[in-house]
């Protein structure tokens, strides 16, 4: 497999992360498994009942998939480790994707309270991803907490605004040694490839395609998306010129 | 500081005169914004709003859709005991009605839920009628405890209670209190509200900050729509709303549009609160508070219930009874009565027929001792 994300002892060809919340039906989401290509995939603990077969979101989810419970409704730290620990009890795998969020109008992260978590869980042997809002030390931090990754938010969730804290991202990217999901805020298929371009890792949605008017088309767009804009990057982008190229040489006389 | 001062300045504002005078540019420039301050909620409210409820739906349709996607929490009321010291003049439960009272023993509490939770509901809401001496904390505390085995998330509608009360509550389990106003208008209160602790206007109105300031994950206010003018309530519950998240950013704010329904007395509403009027008032609080959780209960009919899931709804009830132990016997008085009688099925499969998920769970109690 070239150019695989790993994360968390996995290699992954994808790096188009997908959600499960907000489909008009659980019956969607296996296909836009399919279309999408993704093998990552975030399910809220709060929506998982295990004693209900009709209604579980689990029961929709291939098993191939790599399972990225996420601690949604948590608003401190101690919330958020206890239901990592109730997914991992529950089967549902060792990755968790930490979200602490105690802003229920813009749904904005908690990093301190994110990196208190990523603490307790890595060291437990959680493969940690967290949520957070792009800020360098605090991504320093959960670095050195143990996160597998950190997810930074693009616009808040569920604005579809796209990229919103770029110049922060970009900076996470070059600075953070560790992988840069960037996570929440997209809204097309051009923010996704921007992302990857920029040299993002993967990045995660829901609401993009959740939400479209087709979700099973715009899980197929996105795809594409996120392949190109890594395969540019890797492609190394041409740089921006700001000025045209003079035609003629302005010192070539020094050369005679 | 509580909401009550906030109230007792916004009371200053002339209401009557004021609706007169919003005109279209006013509700058009409220639309455009996206955060909306107290003008455009008032211009929102207005008559002249009632003129674009389709814009202003469209514009709610678009921003639930963004925050909420497709999904539409369930859950079920379950009253456990209807004794009640009050006497509002609206409530069947009133202390002056004549009736067989009952309040349920913990193992027909068990036998209640185990009959909820096999539609599959896992979100309750445990109501009593407002009695210290017979429905005491420590009896919801009990109940809660056994709902704790069918349940992932318990909310409470009972009398206001104390913030260390509350913070009880909560430890046991709770994780929502649902708490109506029932009118803001202080003259119309005193009058409707007869008998009773419930007379205390200030101590009602501060409970659910109280509720926030105990840890509850999510409240739920609203004003009883037809007990007066119901642009001036609808107003006056938005902004209290607004005013609970301001301060509690960490809970969830939700809010309630319930109207006047028959009951087991004569008292008719002052003010006749239309399904446009409905609509309006629905509409407003969305575009108002993005965010903001809206519970659409029974006491809507089906035809108008089916509707109205589009428009900013995010919660709904199904297979309701308002009678203690309505799921496992009959006999009960109802507290008022339902429109929408439909199973858990029903609704489930109305849901889904209009491009929407129904929710059945969406939550896990967090409170000590009650992993599972
Ligand atoms: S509304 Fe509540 S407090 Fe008033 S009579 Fe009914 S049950 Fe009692």
């Amino acid at each position: 497999m070239q150019d695989a994300l790993h994360i968390g002892g996995k290699a992954l060809s994808s790096r188009l992360f997908i959600g499960t919340g907000k489909y008009s039906r659980n019956t969607l989401i296996p296909e836009v498994i399919a279309r999408s290509g993704s093998e990552v995939i975030t399910v809220a603990l709060r929506r998982v009942d295990p004693s209900s077969q009709k209604e579980n979101i689990l029961s929709h989810i291939p098993p191939q998939m790599t399972l990225l419970p996420n601690t949604s409704g948590a608003r401190t730290a101690e919330e958020a480790v206890r239901i990592a620990r109730l997914a991992r009890a529950a089967g549902m795998g060792n990755w968790v994707k930490i979200e602490v969020i105690n802003d229920q109008r813009y749904l904005l992260p908690d990093n301190l309270e994110t990196i208190r978590a990523t603490e307790i869980l890595a060291a437990e042997g959680f493969v940690v991803l967290p949520y957070m809002s792009p800020d360098l030390s605090a991504a320093l931090r959960l670095r050195d907490a143990g996160a597998a990754a950190v997810m930074p938010l693009g616009a808040p969730i569920g604005s579809n605004r796209g990229l919103r804290t770029k110049e922060l991202i970009g900076i996470l990217i070059e600075e953070a040694g560790l992988p840069v999901i960037v996570d929440a805020g997209i809204g097309r298929p051009s923010e996704a490839a921007e992302a990857m371009e920029m040299g993002a890792a993967a990045v995660l949605l829901n609401t993009a395609i959740a939400t479209a008017r087709d979700p099973l088309g715009m899980a197929e767009a996105f795809r594409g998306a996120v392949a190109a804009g890594r395969q540019a990057y890797l492609a190394g982008l041409g740089p921006v010129q700001q000025e045209a190229e003079a035609s003629s040489p302005l010192t070539g006389f020094l050369n005679v | 500081m509580s909401f009550y001062e906030s109230l007792t300045i916004l009371e200053r504002i002339p209401f009557r005169e004021l609706w007169q005078k919003y005109t279209k540019d006013d509700v058009m420039r409220a639309l455009a914004k996206e955060k909306l301050d107290k003008e455009d909620l008032l211009a929102l409210l207005s008559p002249a709003a009632s003129w674009h409820l389709e814009e202003m739906a469209q514009k709610a349709q678009r921003i639930t859709r963004s925050h909420f996607g497709y999904a539409v929490q369930l859950f079920t009321p379950m009253y456990v005991a209807d004794y009640c010291v009050n006497h509002c003049t609206y409530c069947s439960f009133s202390a002056i009605h004549d009736f067989p009272r009952k309040k349920l023993s913990l193992e027909q509490v068990e036998a209640e839920a185990a009959a909820i939770a096999s539609s599959g509901l896992r979100h309750i809401l445990l109501l009593t009628g407002e009695s210290r001496k017979d429905s005491p904390v420590g009896y919801v505390k009990d109940c809660v405890k056994v709902l704790r085995k069918y349940f992932s998330s318990i909310s409470i509608e009972v009398n206001p209670l104390s913030t260390e009360e509350y913070q009880e509550l909560a430890d046991t389990g709770v994780d929502g209190l649902t708490l109506f106003q029932e009118v803001y208008h202080q003259e119309t209160y005193r009058k409707l509200h007869v008998k009773g602790p419930k007379r205390n206007f200030r101590a009602r109105l501060d409970a659910p900050e109280r509720g926030c300031q105990a840890g509850f994950r999510s409240v739920n206010i609203g004003a009883l729509l037809g007990l007066y003018d119901w642009r001036q309530e609808a107003f006056m519950t938005a902004m209290h709303a607004r005013y609970l998240q301001d301060r509690y950013p960490g809970c969830e704010i939700s809010l309630s549009p319930p109207r006047f329904r028959p009951y087991l007395g004569s008292f008719n509403p002052e003010s006749d609160v239309t399904d446009r009027a409905l609509v309006q008032i629905i509409l407003a609080y969305r575009l108002f508070l993005p965010r903001s959780g809206i519970t659409l209960s029974t006491r809507e009919p089906a035809e108008l219930r089916d509707r109205l899931v589009h428009l900013g709804v995010t919660k709904m009830s199904a297979g309701v009874s308002t009678e203690v132990g309505g799921h496992t016997s009959d006999g009960g008085t109802p507290q008022f009565e339902i429109s929408d009688s439909r199973s858990v099925p029903e609704i489930r499969d109305m849901l889904y027929g209009s491009g929407l998920q129904p929710v059945f769970k969406d939550w896990d109690i967090l409170a000590e001792g009650s992993v599972r």
